[in-house]
């Protein structure tokens, strides 16, 4: 969806980046195993790759790792979904939001989102990790993986202190201010979008009970009053499976366009984020080698000039990326709202123009019984 | 018109299905002669008036006269032709005995072969030297077929039911208390005639029983307020019959020629007097539809009304009010002949109305809309006082619209009342909303929330449905009550509602549940109609109440989605407010609206649910439990029936024993005993028969109207779903250009 432009000249990928899909998902005990297929850049052939949660989170260490990419921490990741929990509690479910709706359905979904983010990434997609991932039959991330500094963000008091550190960048300033304000706003309408489509489902399924239990008031029997109230009872139950129908897909609809494009959304407002605090962590860090710079006596001068100027370099390598990322980002995620509103507003379109129908079918069925 | 044609019919059909022996012409007739019976018998008190002083009231003398009467006849023939016979006497006696002989044979021919054919054949002989005779022995002639066909239909056991359910119907609500000295009064005739035809014996007997006592219970019954003219009526019954028939007894040889001569003759009063009362009715009649007040002109039209109107309780007291301040001796001849017209005609009238009974049924045009709660006081003494208003072409009703104000311990007062006097006869008194002491204190408290704003309007709409259910039923629309409670401007307080508050509603209803079906093991069902419906009535409602759950927790989500849709949409403006993209903040401000737009259908869909479903099943559940109610009330008149059986046995083994002990004085007063408890016996198995009749009426009712309901809920909830998913495709339409415009 984002970055979906694929540099063909650059890329060391093997696959074509935006063929990437995510097209099972099988259980096996606490494990989830998803099945990734892709298409070659040579020929018609297909990788098919089996690939577990700990390969996503192989393969995500791996990109936030680096260290020799300069500006590397400008990069806004393309966020990874949290780790599936099998059988696990409601409250759980529910911190996966609409990733956890539907037999992992839409988890697939953003699944392969990330990947196809990360494949088309210009800098991401160039990391070995990827194509290891992509097309390599042996799962590489089965061993444990050493934990990244990126990999969470330990928010700790100081750390905390130093999301509002000043900016020296009017830009960032702004764009820290409004990813701050976005991050709650969109997270909010993700958790009220949720809430929506959860008491679609509950309404669907007390429909089907509805259908169902009307079953139980036929009556056999010859008795011409019996078999019309019978008959009204099977009526009324076709008319409620329609509307549990209806409903099960304007749930479905809602979960795979704006529901998961809110989740997305709202994903990389965090990456954004966090780039954005790592970014001012590098800031803090620069000052505080410029203080010591200055503070230093002559016989230290040299060496924190060294600091400095490395920290310096550093810091505006990830300033120009970031800027680069933000202004990606910003325009993507325009477009992914637009197309994400856009197909919801067809697909229900489409879903409330087949219920009318339905829903006058019956209509007429009753008034010619009636 | 309507209501009338309506209402005749149903109990005909159901005594169908017990004897399935009736024709439909006999039917016709049947309820024209039982017309003609009711209308004479009020018809006779005026005359009768007039003969009280002369005629020795000896009521005794029937004892006497049945005796020799048994020979000759059967005495089902003895009964009518002594009531007939009286009028005679009154009027014009020798004219009318004249004319009338040539029918008069035929007459007693038919009487003595019993055959339902031949039957029929001479009502057309009769019906056409009606045609061609004058005004008096038309009338006559006419009557003699009524008399015969009267008696025709006695002699087959199974044309009682139908009898009896006129009767039980004609049995007035208001008479419960009147009825009681009646019933006294009442119980005798056909109790000496019981214990006389025991000697003949026969069939006959059984036959004469029947009619003789629906005669007595069924149509002097449904007029309590004459009670003063009804013993007038029975001694002048008696008296008379003991004079021409005490003749009869003493001339042996010529006992037919003489019985030829006294039904016939007889016949042509008591015409008359049907003919009066039906002339009168027409013009009194305040429920029939239209032909209130139209000349006799239409004379099938208000012919036919008059016959149903008769058949049911209806409007007895204003008609008999009129009835009984009209000059009778003016009636009985100016009357008789646009009368004898009417006869011939019913008949294809009726047979019309049978046909059209279906399309009719509950088409009454009377629509009581329950509007506007108002809260009238304050604190713990405020109440709920609710519009109620009519719209109706009825006549019965002084205006086409009214409205009246009404408080709602006001809707339960009249569910009481009801309930108290059609209950026990077998009517399903559509039970009002039980009493929700909550939602009430809500409501005096003051707390205004959606809730309570919902509570009400459930409320208000159970009371409007409750309403129109009492006055689409043909029966109770018919009552004061009703009408009182439809237009009178202040209505009595109503005070002993407290029983019916809440909780206490419902265990009186399973109460009334845990004891039919504890009596029904005691009773072992004979009728296995009954068994089968208790056990339906107890599944459905099971069944209701699953659904009931159901679609209440249906209701439930759509709530909740309408509450989250309007969170959605006030997180989608704030989203588009803190977004920085022109066209992206005005799309999710576009969304936040549409999805404002869908919290409303939301509400509407939960309200369509609670409204069409919801409720309705509600309602059932209500009116099942109303439904058991009648399972009760005729378990209970079988256990009357039962009792008096149980008595009457010991009276019985009480008289064996003082006859082996050889107490003659004891034994006279033993034998007066069980001659009562014999009467009591046939009676309360005729009130029995005739509850069961009523219930099963009203239990098949019930369920056309249950399945009658179903569908046109469903078809307004289809419509409203229908139009809210329409709603929701133009929200879509007019936002997806909102969308794609973002980029």
């Amino acid at each position: 969806m984002m970055q979906e432009e694929v540099n063909e000249a650059t890329s060391v990928l093997s696959v074509y980046g935006h063929t990437v899909k995510v097209t099972e998902v099988s259980q096996d005990g606490d494990t989830l195993t998803f099945i990734i297929v892709s298409q070659k850049l040579s020929g018609t052939g297909e990788y098919h790759v089996d690939r577990t949660y700990d390969d996503f989170e192989w393969l995500q260490q791996h990109l936030f790792a680096q260290e020799d990419v300069p500006g590397i921490q400008g990069v806004i990741f393309p966020p990874l979904p949290a780790r599936p929990q099998v059988n696990a509690s409601a409250k759980a479910m529910k911190q996966l939001g609409f990733l956890g709706l539907g037999e992992w359905q839409p988890y697939c979904k953003a699944l392969e989102t990330f990947l196809r983010q990360v494949a088309a990434h210009s800098i991401l997609s160039k990391n070995k990790a990827v194509e290891v991932f992509l097309t390599s039959t042996e799962p590489p991330g089965r061993q444990k993986v050493r934990r990244n500094i990126f990999n969470r963000l330990s928010q700790a008091v100081e750390e905390m202190r130093k999301e509002g550190h000043k900016d020296v960048d009017e830009f960032f300033q702004t764009e820290r201010d409004h990813n701050l304000v976005l991050t709650g706003h969109t997270r909010m309408a993700g958790e009220k979008f949720l809430d929506v489509v959860l008491t679609e489902q509950k309404i669907a399924v007390a429909c089907g009970h509805f259908a169902a239990a009307l079953h139980l008031c036929i009556e056999n029997g010859e008795d011409p009053e019996k078999r019309a109230f019978s008959r009204v009872c099977v009526k009324l139950s076709e008319v409620f499976d329609s509307i549990k129908k209806n409903m099960m897909s304007v749930a479905v609809n809602d979960m795979n366009t704006l529901g998961l494009g809110l989740d997305l959304d709202s994903r990389y407002q965090e990456a954004e984020k966090e780039m954005l605090f790592r970014r001012i962590c590098k800031l803090v860090e620069l000052e505080n080698a410029r203080k010591n710079a200055e503070k230093a006596k002559p016989v230290k001068k040299n060496a924190m000039e060294e600091v400095k100027k490395a920290a310096e370099g550093e810091f505006e390598q990830i300033c120009k990326v970031a800027k680069q990322e933000i202004a990606h980002l910003s325009q993507d995620r325009v477009g992914m709202v637009q197309k994400c509103l856009t197909q919801w507003c067809e697909q229900q379109l489409q879903t409330a123009k087949e219920g009318a129908d339905v829903f006058n079918q019956h209509l007429q069925a009753f008034k010619a019984m009636a | 018109m309507a209501t009338s044609s309506e209402r005749s019919p149903p109990p005909f059909p159901d005594s169908e299905d017990q004897d399935a022996l009736d024709s439909e012409e006999v039917r016709g007739r049947e309820s024209d002669e039982d017309d003609g019976e009711e209308l004479f018998l009020s018809a006779t008190n005026t005359p009768m008036a007039k003969e009280e002083s002369p005629s020795a009231p000896a009521g005794l003398l029937v004892d006497l006269l049945s005796d020799p009467l048994i020979e000759p006849l059967s005495s089902s023939m003895n009964k009518p032709s002594s009531e007939l016979f009286e009028g005679l006497t009154n009027d014009t006696a020798v004219t009318a005995g004249k004319p009338s002989v040539e029918a008069s044979d035929e007459f007693v021919d038919i009487l003595g072969s019993e055959a339902a054919a031949q039957r029929e054949e001479v009502d057309v002989t009769v019906e056409a030297a009606a045609g061609d005779k004058g005004g008096t022995s038309r009338g006559a002639t006419d009557l003699l077929a009524d008399g015969e066909t009267r008696s025709a239909p006695e002699q087959e056991a199974t044309s009682a039911a139908p009898v009896m359910d006129l009767g039980g119907l004609q049995q007035p609500p208001a008479s419960a208390k009147v009825t009681d000295p009646l019933e006294d009064l009442l119980s005798d005739p056909p109790a000496t005639a019981a214990s006389d035809a025991h000697k003949p014996g026969g069939a006959v007997v059984d036959l004469f029983d029947d009619e003789g006592s629906d005669i007595f219970t069924g149509a002097p019954s449904s007029k309590p307020a004459k009670q003063p003219q009804k013993s007038l009526f029975g001694e002048a019954d008696e008296d008379l019959f003991g004079e021409p028939l005490g003749a009869v007894s003493k001339k042996a040889t010529s006992k037919e020629q003489k019985e030829k001569s006294a039904p016939a003759s007889a016949g042509e009063p008591a015409h008359i007097f049907t003919e009066e009362a039906v002339g009168t009715v027409p013009n009194a009649r305040p429920v029939s539809s239209k032909t209130n007040g139209i000349p006799p002109e239409e004379d099938s039209d208000i012919f036919a009304e008059a016959t149903v109107e008769l058949s049911l309780d209806s409007p007895r007291s204003e008609r008999r009010k009129e009835a009984t301040t009209k000059p009778p001796a003016s009636a009985s001849t100016s009357v008789s002949a646009a009368a004898s017209l009417t006869k011939p005609q019913s008949a294809a009238v009726e047979e019309l109305e049978e046909e059209e009974e279906e399309e009719l049924e509950d088409k009454f045009d009377i629509y009581v809309s329950v509007k506007d709660p108002e809260k009238i006081g304050d604190g713990m003494n405020a109440y709920m006082a609710y519009k109620v208003s009519t719209q109706t072409s009825l006549p019965m009703f002084r205006s086409k619209t009214f409205t009246v104000r009404r408080r709602f311990s006001d809707f339960l007062g009249l569910y009481e009342k009801l309930s108290e006097k059609h209950g026990p006869n077998g009517l399903i008194v559509p039970p009002p909303p039980e009493k929700n002491l909550l939602g009430m204190t809500k409501m005096k408290v003051g707390k205004e929330d959606s809730s309570s704003a919902d509570f009400l309007e459930r409320r208000r709409g159970a009371l409007e449905r409750y309403l129109q259910r009492v006055v689409t039923h043909p029966m109770l629309l018919q009552d004061p009550d009703v009408r009182e409670f439809l237009e009178k401007e202040e209505l009595p307080r109503a005070v002993s509602t407290q029983a019916l508050s809440g909780a206490g509603f419902l265990k009186m209803l399973t109460k009334a549940t845990d004891a039919v079906s504890k009596m029904t093991i005691k009773m072992n069902e004979s009728d296995v109609w009954f068994e089968e419906k208790l056990q339906e009535v107890e599944s459905a409602d099971q069944q209701f109440r699953k659904l009931h759950a159901l679609v209440e927790s249906l209701v439930v989500h759509r709530k909740e989605l309408s509450l989250n849709t309007a969170s959605f949409a006030k997180s989608a403006a704030m989203l588009g407010s803190a977004e920085d993209n022109t066209a992206l903040s005005r799309a999710l401000s576009q969304l936040a609206e549409v999805e404002d737009k869908m919290e409303q259908l939301h509400q509407d869909q939960a309200a369509n649910d609670t409204f069409s479903f919801a409720e309705m099943i509600a309602d059932f559940i209500r009116l099942l439990g109303a439904v058991r109610g009648t399972f009760d009330q005729r378990m209970k008149a079988w256990q009357r029936w039962q009792d008096a059986q149980a008595m009457l046995q010991k009276k019985r083994e009480l008289e064996a024993k003082l006859l082996w002990a050889n107490k003659p004085d004891k034994l006279q007063l033993a034998k007066e005993e069980i001659a009562e408890w014999e009467a009591k016996v046939t009676q309360y198995e005729r009130d029995f028969e005739r509850v069961s009749a009523t219930v099963r009426k009203e239990v098949v009712r019930f369920e056309k109207e249950k399945t009658k309901n179903f569908k046109r809920q469903i078809i307004v909830y289809l419509e409203s779903l229908l139009q809210s998913q329409q709603q929701l495709i133009k929200y879509w339409e007019a936002f997806l250009p909102e969308a794609k415009a973002i980029a």
